[in-house]
């Protein structure tokens, strides 16, 4: 009893220390200087249209590259809490007929699209953490439908490795190329026309090889769930 | 305004779910929910009157160079909470993940989802 009332007491006081951000909050008539900066920077310096895929590729570079490393901790937990022990089978069935039916026809779909949003990451709602966890639906569909799907972990290790490798590199050319400052800068690349799929410099590139980072990433998670998940 | 509320509303929730619950799995529910009030209030602080995506296609500049542009600027939220919330639920996604592979590790090894049954863990 007395537990309930300490909890009753903590999530009042928590909303009296939330209650005057809400009170005094008053939706803004315009954009502050900053975000409007981001807006037009993006059109003038970077030519993409989406102006949400600039600042998480570069303006905010910096942060999604921590983002990433997040991401990769957190999935690494994961296989570490749940390795494979050898020789115990998990007691899954396959799926139902029309599972198997509609995963065999949909996957492939799913993953294909999951590649047009990261590749169109910068001129569409879209990019590379979204196509990711498409990618990655995918695979949770195939790994739902039938036990003896395998993926290779080679492929998996190779592909999530080599993409983090290489958005590395590109941000480490910025510097190289164009100076001190130009980390993550993807103006390494030329800008292009406006609208059409190679524009905004590296900026595509970097948000593939983030998709297929996430993608692996995510992929991996849902098959040591899948394998460790069920009942022994 | 009525985002930002229900946001503050989903985080308190939250919090009592994972306070007050027994059940590992309901306590990762109530973190779910606590996660997604809290995304609700970022996008809700970057909210601007009759402001649309920030994705400036033809439609919004009307014409394919920056010569609009500050047309286009007065239309469209601020993009920055909206980068934020983005990465934050494949984060959110990837920490869930984890939680509940520690609930599996868990079962595995007391054979229950109490949290009263590990009382004796704490280190």
């Amino acid at each position: 009893m007395i537990k309930y009332i300490l909890i009753f007491i903590a999530l009042v006081g928590l909303a009296w220390l939330l209650w005057p951000l809400t009170k005094d909050f008053s939706t803004p008539e315009q954009l502050n200087s900053i975000a409007s900066q981001y807006v037009s920077g993006s059109v003038t310096d970077l030519n993409s249209p989406n102006v949400v895929t600039s600042i998480v590729v570069t303006y905010r570079g910096l942060d999604t590259l921590g983002e990433v490393t997040v991401l990769f901790l957190a999935t690494a937990g994961v296989g570490f809490l749940l390795k494979k022990k050898s020789g115990s089978r998990s007691q899954r069935r396959d799926g139902s007929e029309i599972l198997q039916s509609g995963a065999g026809f949909l996957a492939p779909l799913i993953m294909l699209f999951g590649v047009y949003v990261f590749t169109h990451g910068h001129l569409s709602p879209g990019g590379g953490f979204q196509g990711g966890v498409l990618i990655a639906s995918g695979v949770l569909l195939m790994v739902m439908a039938s036990t003896s799907f395998r993926f290779s972990h080679l492929l998996i290790q190779l592909t999530e490795s080599l993409s983090g490798i290489a958005y590395v590199i590109i941000a480490i050319l910025g510097v190289i190329l164009l100076g001190a400052n130009h980390f993550l800068d993807p103006r390494i690349l030329p800008l292009g026309n406006w609208l059409s799929l190679f524009s905004a410099g590296a900026i595509p590139v970097i948000y593939s090889f983030l998709g297929l980072k996430v993608g692996a990433e995510l992929s991996a998670v849902i098959e040591s769930l899948s394998a460790d998940g069920g009942e022994e | 305004m009525i985002m930002l509320v229900s946001g503050f509303l989903l985080v308190l929730i939250g919090i009592w779910a994972m306070l007050t619950r027994k059940n590992i799995i309901r306590i990762i529910i109530g973190f779910s929910i606590l996660d997604t009030g809290i995304h609700l209030i970022i996008v809700a602080v970057g909210f601007v009157k009759g402001g649309t995506a920030p994705i400036l296609d033809n439609a919004l500049l009307r014409v394919p160079t920056s010569v609009d542009l500050s047309a286009a600027v007065s239309r469209v939220v601020d993009p920055l909470p909206s980068a934020l919330v983005l990465t934050a639920i494949v984060i959110g996604l990837a920490v869930t993940a984890l939680l509940l592979s520690f609930a599996i590790r868990l079962h595995k090894y007391g054979r229950s989802l109490d949290i009263d049954v590990y009382e004796e863990q704490k280190w």
